[in-house]
């Protein structure tokens, strides 16, 4: 979170716990947090929509709870900003769409349901890349999130506006979503945590599919402990999502300090090459805190994360080229006319289609269209699949000498606004440490490290096999413990 | 591959989207090379088959909050441009 930004001096496990007793009303969290949002939000430009009036009135539902005497939920008076893929009932809800603009789902996603549940406030719904396409929030059909300690830069994609309004302090905590580092890459250069589930451990009900086998929602939050709280209150089973694991919900924060005395931490030889230097170093640093803290460090391989990103930019595609086809113009969102006034139906589904996707979006359904089409298919997807094979048996390999591995989250970094825009593949680069995990359907989370004198921060991955968020997570918790603190003047000031 | 994506491009964006496609096309072929004769592709990582419910009524969406949003209905239906060559 940003030095000085409002509520950086209180987690969120501390603002729950605070207004659960009485002692802080949730009006006056959110209104902390409404005058961090009227102070820089025209510069940066995190949020699709504020719902100003409607947490106003969730708030004060909240408070009138406590007064009452009735526990408003484990998440009271905390904010939390919406990644605008994840469906509000009744609210705008558009993945930064010109198809979807105006869109008002009939339903709320699961993680929504609960959140409500647990007496959390809805502050707003977040920029994104198009339909979550994206690793820099550039490709917003509304425009980019600038990065809150540098808005020279971008803030990370594709959850760059949830990443940047939990740095900027305009929420306690933000839900985004990762297919291939979407929530991590930007955590890491907005120098927050961020979380991806194992696959399965949280209902996928309500956000709007981009590629299914790989789609994982999870928690923003400014400390290791605040993520493992907002991850407690989503997971579990769904019978509203067929891929939900059907296995209790995890325990995170119980034993989240327990320490690293004996653990075994394996850093990806693989992911430290090619990257910056200030990035291996701050891996090379964490790896350092956690020995100094009585784990046992080693060096390990997962040979075949190299081909990562090249089969995830066969899977992923296909798996969206599939999923948007429901973008017609018949049920919802756009319609366009078909040029010449043609009355024919597939006429309109290609001048809708055309009108309303940007970009990104237009080359990744092309991309997986090919990639999927006959003469084509064994070569590119189906060897792309054997590939997901392959990185899986390896991790196995590698979690069989090591209980977590580390990496750098990202190769450097946030980089200035239009360095890659017109170079997909640099751009597609910067999810190279982050792509690997979502293939195998395995959990991670960035912890923010800044460098000795750097105004950026950068983040350190820990990997851990399915379903091993708790040790993931106490890993984590030892590493920001020994993290060197952010600068105390944030870039864009606050 | 525009018509099978149902995709309208101006001869720009072909021309552009082209090039692009091209670069990440050919990142890929590192992996369309590999010999992978003998391994399973992996689909999905959770080894999830067939999972039902029982077959009961209940509640589902609001058919007239559904209906509200679509760009044009009629009778609670969904109405599209013609989709047969002839008018009746």
């Amino acid at each position: 979170m940003t030095p000085g930004a409002p509520g950086a001096g209180r987690t969120a496990l501390a603002t729950a716990a605070a207004v659960r007793s009485g002692r802080l009303k949730a009006a006056e969290v959110l209104e902390e947090h409404l005058a961090a949002i009227r102070a820089r939000e025209t510069e940066l430009h995190a949020f699709n929509l504020v719902l100003e009036d409607r947490a106003r009135a969730e708030a004060a539902g909240v408070d009138e709870a406590v007064a009452a005497g009735r526990d408003p939920g484990r998440l009271a008076g905390i904010t939390v900003a919406l990644k605008d893929n994840l469906c509000t009932r009744g609210v705008e809800t558009t993945c930064s769409s010109r198809i979807l603009e105006g869109w008002r789902p009939p339903y709320d996603a699961t993680v929504v349901t609960r959140l409500r549940q647990e007496g959390a406030v809805v502050v707003g719904k977040t920029n994104l890349d198009e339909f979550a396409m994206g690793s820099s929030t550039e490709n917003s059909a509304f425009g980019p999130t600038r990065n809150p300690h540098d808005p020279t830069r971008v803030p990370g994609g594709s959850s760059g506006g949830s990443a940047a309004a939990v740095a900027a302090g305009f929420a306690g905590l933000a839900l985004g979503s990762d297919t291939g580092g979407s929530i991590r890459q930007p955590a890491a250069l907005c120098g927050v945590v961020g979380l991806k589930p194992t696959y399965g451990l949280v209902s996928r009900y309500g956000l709007i599919a981009f590629a299914s086998s790989l789609d994982q929602i999870g928690p923003f939050a400014g400390t290791v402990a605040d993520a493992a709280l907002l991850l407690e209150v989503i997971a579990g089973h769904d019978p509203m999502d067929s891929t939900s694991l059907d296995a209790p919900p995890p325990s995170l924060l119980e034993g989240l300090d327990g320490g690293v005395e004996g653990l075994r931490v394996g850093i990806v030889s693989e992911l430290m090459n090619g990257v910056e230097p200030t990035a291996a170093a701050a891996v090379e640093a964490a790896a350092g805190a956690l020995s100094a803290a009585g784990a046992k460090v080693d060096r390990v391989s997962v040979p075949a994360a190299i081909y990562g990103l090249s089969a995830y930019y066969l899977i992923a595609p296909a798996e969206a080229s599939s999923n948007l086809a429901r973008y017609d113009g018949v049920r919802y969102g756009l319609r366009a006319e078909a040029p010449g006034g043609s009355a024919d139906v597939a006429a309109m589904f290609a001048a809708t289609r055309a009108a309303g996707f940007g970009d990104e979006v237009k080359r990744r359904i092309m991309l997986g269209t090919y990639a999927l089409s006959a003469g084509y298919y064994d070569a590119y997807y189906g060897q792309a699949q054997r590939v997901r094979t392959l990185i899986i048996r390896d991790f196995d390999a590698a979690y069989r000498s090591s209980d977590v591995l580390l990496s750098p989250t990202t190769p450097g970094p946030a980089f200035e606004l239009e360095a890659k825009t017109s170079d997909p593949l640099a751009m597609y680069l910067s999810d190279v440490c982050t792509i690997p995990t979502n293939l195998a359907g395995h959990p991670a989370v960035t912890v923010p490290w800044w460098p000795e004198g750097s105004s950026l921060p950068l983040g350190v991955q820990v990997l851990a096999p399915a379903l091993g968020e708790a040790v993931m997570l106490r890993a984590a918790a030892a590493i920001e413990a020994g993290a060197p603190p952010a600068p105390s003047a944030p870039g864009g000031g606050s | 591959m525009a018509h099978l994506a149902r995709l309208t491009l101006t001869p720009e964006e072909i021309e552009r989207f082209t090039a692009q496609l091209a670069a990440v096309l050919g990142h890929a072929d590192d992996v369309a090379a590999l010999d992978l004769a003998g391994v399973e592709p992996t689909a999905h990582p959770l080894p999830l088959i067939n999972v039902l419910r029982e077959d009961e009524v209940r509640p589902c969406l609001d058919r007239d909050e559904v209906m509200a949003q679509a760009p044009a209905a009629e009778d609670g239906r969904f109405r599209v441009p013609r989709i047969l060559g002839e008018a009746p």
